[in-house]
């Protein structure tokens, strides 16, 4: 049952072939037992089995909230939830527990979703790997799949199988790791970079970055205001529509959403793919691009146009300014949004109370990290007014300068973007851990950033399994507000591929292992 | 008049001071030497201008200060800028703050409609151009009572610039000559206001209250176009009677509904102008002109002596009357402004570019308020002054004082007495007794109506104006009475009775045949003695001039 899609456990539902608080107890118990993932932060199981208690008494009544009603879901831990600690991976947020919902978890409460829990991420979300948040790292559930263990089997000679455990990519890996291990069928993430679309490639699943403005920030605790947009995380594309037209729409308590009325996002089959043109950006294929996700790029470009598609090449000019230009205005409001963690209204707050000045100085120091640390030195750096107009004026510039090449590619007649959504396939947290978190986001977020910059709508598709056997996703970007076109094209190559199921079998009958070799890892959960 | 706080005369455009360099300096001005009083070395350079301007002496060097303004008033609205807590100056610490107040991670700012159009109001009374399109900036620094770390303001393209303000400041040797002087505004800007820190040094503690944070303001930044501090407090006296006739902002001082930052320099006629010092919370019209007066003056003695001035903070001790440098706005301060990436731009529209179909509750319309604009301060006066013939500065006078106009023209409504007589009484005889009990005109014991009674009674000759004076005060005293009441009682009404006069001058003539013959013999003086014989029987209600009439005709005959 766990291993069905939304849609599929939503029509079960409704048919009565489970309840409620049967579809919650065995996501409670799968959350536990892939506690090691360490995917979530905090487990809500009260609020779920009670939420799902009431949900119950509506399928009884036969009154149902619509498809969501039932269904698990779980939340990363930078969106507000009433009640229910929200940390952001922070010492700053530690033991915070906010007075209100986020109108996106709203919405899911209102369907009737059951709230499992608050997923992990990096601390503020700034990062690419989910590695660097004081909860520890969340662990990337193909690591323990039958298809990467039987591939590494035949390489590795008896080494420690588990000390190659693989991250999930980033910020929102608690996100795509719940999605992905069964253990809810949704879950929200945040993507200012790519960090909703990055895990889900790294995780095998869908993972969709709205059109910015579509869908409400409200309760999203900020990283860049004006990349920042709510992401659905699910096991298709059909699931990801279902949730997005259950968020998407105008928020009185977010004035960036747009004003007009959304309609609902069901998706219809593509039949005549003749009317369809894919843009491949040449800028794109990049020497630091793996051969195996190259290749893989090239085959979906080939089934599309083989298909009646027509596949043109285009460019993207100003993509190699993206990361340098995301870097000044990330770390710009980064230093703007961090300023209000004083410790005085929430929060942290150290023991030094000589003067406010050193109580600001010593709650900060001890609250945020060395990553948030030096995004908000160098951010208040741009921000300097000898620097303002050299490097934050600069990069708003040619941030608008790569928003117009895709307004250029769009207006030549391409109605989506294929792009790949990661240079290779998830690495060993090892391996990962060699570059510091500047390197690796930089890297990481090459494919996915320019998109937060233009405010488009993409979604990372999982294609195929790499030699290693570990997911390789491919990104579809359309143009802003077409989301439901993106969502269109993406359903219709997500048939054609047919991207295998995880196998977390032998993961699921036999964990006590993996936690007796995990104990380390485990010991800050909560 | 118009500001009765002010004592000085400025007597031109720009103060011009004398200067003679060095030590002997000293004593004059401020109170730094023997002259003592701030008051009366304010005055004494005051005067000076006038004397050095024309008759530069040798080794005198001429100063010229120069006052720019920005003033913060606190919008008059329900709800604050961008939230939906209430706004109210007397509610208890911490009871009015929203999420958004408190800064909480995630949530967002809501432009209040109510704040937006007070503003493009103020901007169309103040003749600005109002921007089509405006955008909200941050402007960062770590305080207290500022949750979010950074204010959310219009630095780079605020929603109103480029207008002006007129305002009018007394000059000559009686100051009973009005002049009209015009201060450039540079901008209006939308901000929010911040929380309120009390520092209990006791406990060394900082207690916050957060129900002003998020507050609307309006921030006028006045050109350095004026001159001194009376100029400075007319201005803002100005401003602050236009706002109220808005309804923009009650803009009362004293509850720091209107807040005063003066940017003061000096410099030598011809010469580029100094540096300037910033003085910053003035909270009322008193401290602002000596403020400002106080700080012009140092600001020369420091150059006189051969000291520089710094560009920094000063605050106004109000205790010991001068200006002092602020600790905490020591160091350079570096705003780090930034777009505010959650408001988009503000755009405004007027009936030509309104585009069709839109939900006008959804956008503002420019000229639908210019069309709302209640008369301004500047028109109801020359109405004042055309329609009833009153002096500048008594239409000057009669605006000064909340609700004053009203109870003049509610007098003016219900009496038959001219109109000039109405605001002698109500500017001498009614500000006087307001003034000197320190009441408000609603918290009169005396109501319009029963002035106009007076003044009716008055009018027909049923008192003298003494009498009329008498009555007033009873009517202050003993509420609920009414002048004719009074009158009454204290049998203060005229002799009416034309035989009963003619009988007691009659007889009053007959009990003093000397002054008679003294009158008789040429004396002039005589008659009054007589007059006032006859006034004293009548227990003075009858007229002087009617007793004397009557008197002539019987001495004649």
């Amino acid at each position: 049952m766990l291993g069905r899609t939304l849609r599929e456990v939503s029509a079960a539902l409704k048919q009565g072939q489970v309840t409620p608080t049967e579809l919650c107890q065995r996501c409670l118990s799968l959350i536990k037992k892939t506690k090691f993932l360490n995917a979530y932060i905090t487990v809500s199981e009260e609020v779920a089995l009670k939420q799902a208690e009431e949900s119950e008494k509506r399928y009884k009544k036969g009154h149902s909230l619509g498809d969501l009603d039932g269904i698990p879901v779980a939340v990363k831990d930078n969106f507000s939830t009433a009640g229910i600690e929200t940390t952001c991976a922070s010492n700053m947020l530690k033991g915070y527990v906010p007075p209100y919902n986020a109108t996106v978890v709203q919405k899911l409460l209102d369907q009737g979703a059951l709230l499992m829990g608050k997923t992990n991420l990096d601390e503020f979300a700034m990062g690419s790997g989910s590695t660097d948040g004081i909860f520890g790292p969340v662990k990337n559930p193909w690591s323990y799949s039958k298809q990467y263990r039987e591939k590494r089997k035949q390489k590795s000679h008896g080494k420690n199988e588990d000390s190659h455990w693989l991250i999930t990519g980033g910020s929102s890996g608690g996100s795509a790791a719940a999605v992905s291990a069964f253990t809810c069928f949704a879950a929200l993430g945040s993507d200012t970079g790519g960090s909703t679309r990055n895990p889900a490639a790294h995780c095998g699943v869908v993972g969709l970055k709205p059109s910015y403005g579509l869908v409400s920030r409200h309760g999203l605790i900020p990283l860049v205001n004006s990349m920042d947009v709510p992401g659905i995380l699910t096991r298709c594309v059909d699931d990801a529509a279902i949730v997005l037209g259950i968020l998407a729409g105008h928020d009185p308590k977010d004035s960036t959403t747009i004003q007009d009325p959304v309609k609902p996002f069901t998706l219809p089959s593509l039949t005549d793919m003749s009317k369809l043109c894919i843009g491949i950006p040449k800028e794109y294929l990049t020497p630091e691009l793996s051969s195996e996700v190259q290749s893989l790029w090239s085959k979906a470009a080939n089934l599309f146009e083989s298909e009646g598609a027509k596949v043109i090449e285009v460019s993207l000019p100003h993509t190699s300014y993206s990361i340098v230009c995301y870097h000044v205005l990330c770390t710009s409001e980064v230093a703007s949004n961090m300023a209000r963690f004083d410790g005085l209204e929430y929060g942290h707050r150290c023991d030094i109370d000589v003067s406010t000045e050193a109580m600001y100085a010593a709650t900060r120091r001890e609250g945020f990290n060395d990553v948030v640390r030096g995004r908000i030195l160098s951010g208040n750096f741009f921000l300097l007014k000898e620097n303002y107009e050299n490097y934050f004026v600069k990069a708003q510039k040619v941030r608008r300068l790569i928003a117009r090449d895709f307004v250029n590619v769009f207006n030549s007649g391409v109605d989506v973007l294929l792009t790949p959504t990661t240079l290779s396939e998830a690495v060993p947290h090892t391996e990962f851990i060699r570059e510091d978190n500047r390197t690796r986001s930089a890297q990481d977020d090459l494919f996915t950033q320019a998109v937060n910059m233009a405010g488009l709508p993409a979604v990372s598709v999982p294609m195929a399994l790499s030699s290693q056997g570990l997911p390789i996703g491919l990104q579809f970007i359309g143009r802003a507000f077409c989301d439901q076109q993106l969502l269109t094209v993406a359903k219709w190559f997500e048939k054609q591929v047919q991207f295998p199921v995880i196998q977390l079998q032998e993961l699921m009958d036999d964990c006590s292992s993996v936690f007796e070799n995990e104990k380390l890892a485990s010991v800050s959960l909560k | 008049m118009a500001t009765p706080v002010l004592r000085w005369c400025c007597p031109g455009r720009r103060w011009v001071f004398a200067g003679i360099g060095g030590v002997s300096r000293h004593g004059r001005g401020v109170p730094t030497g023997s002259t003592s009083s701030g008051k009366r070395g304010q005055s004494s350079v005051a005067q000076q201008p006038l004397i050095t301007a024309q008759k530069p002496r040798k080794g005198e060097r001429e100063w010229a200060a120069v006052v720019g303004l920005e003033i913060h008033a606190q919008i008059a609205s329900n709800s604050k800028l961008f939230s939906g807590s209430q706004v109210d100056f007397a509610a208890p610490p911490n009871s009015l703050v929203s999420f958004f107040d408190a800064s909480l991670p995630g949530t967002l700012p809501v432009l209040n409609r109510r704040c937006v159009e007070a503003a493009v109001m103020t901007g169309l009374a103040l003749d600005c151009h109002i921007n089509r399109r405006s955008l909200f900036d941050r402007k960062h620094y770590f305080y207290a009572d500022l949750p979010a770390g950074y204010q959310i303001t219009q630095q780079r393209l605020p929603i109103a610039v480029n207008g002006s303000l007129a305002y009018s400041v007394c000059v000559g040797k009686r100051r009973s000559q009005m002049v009209t002087r015009t201060a450039r505004v540079k901008q209006i800007q939308l901000e929010q206001d911040s929380g309120k820190s009390l520092h209990d040094s006791l406990r060394s503690q900082t207690l916050i209250d957060l129900n002003r944070a998020g507050v609307g303001l309006l921030e006028v930044v006045l050109e350095p176009d004026m001159s001194c501090g009376e100029e400075a407090a007319a201005a803002v006296r100005e401003l602050q009677l236009i706002l109220q006739a808005l309804g923009t902002s009650q803009a009362n001082m004293a509850e720091g509904q209107l807040r005063v930052d003066a940017n003061i320099s000096v410099h030598n006629p011809g010469e580029p102008l100094g540096i300037r010092t910033e003085v910053k919370n003035l909270n009322s019209a008193r401290f602002l002109a000596k403020a400002i007066d106080y700080e012009i003056q140092r600001q020369i003695n420091e150059l006189e002596n051969g000291g520089k001035i710094l560009n920094e903070t000063r605050s106004f001790d109000y205790k010991l009357g001068c200006t002092v440098p602020m600790r905490d706005k020591e160091g350079k301060q570096d705003y780090r402004l930034m777009p505010e990436p959650n408001l988009p731009p503000l755009l405004l529209y007027d009936s030509g570019s309104l585009p069709p179909g839109t939900d006008p509750q959804q956008v503002i319309n420019i000229d639908q308020l210019r069309e709302q604009l209640p008369e301004l301060p500047r028109v109801t006066r020359e109405k004042l002054v055309q329609q009833y013939g009153m002096l500048p500065e008594h239409s000057f006078a009669l605006l000064n004082e909340v609700g004053l106009l009203e109870f003049f023209q509610n007098v003016i409504k219900e009496t038959r007495a001219e109109p000039k007589k109405v605001t002698s009484w109500v500017l001498n005889t009614f500000l006087g007794f307001l003034k000197q009990q320190n009441l408000a005109v609603s918290e009169s014991p005396v109501t319009p109506s029963a002035l106009a009674e007076l003044l009716d009674l008055l009018d027909r000759k049923a008192i003298s104006s003494s009498a009329a004076k008498q009555v007033f005060q009873e009517l202050w005293r003993s509420k609920g009475k009414t002048p004719a009441q009074i009158v009454a009682e204290k049998q203060l009404e005229l002799m009416q009775d034309a035989e009963a006069l003619e009988q007691l001058c009659c007889s009053t003539l007959e009990a003093h045949p000397q002054v008679v013959t003294d009158v008789k013999k040429g004396n002039p003086r005589a008659i009054n003695k007589l007059i006032g014989l006859v006034r004293r029987a009548t227990l003075g209600r009858a007229d002087p001039t009617v007793i004397k009439e009557v008197l002539e005709r019987q001495l004649s005959s």
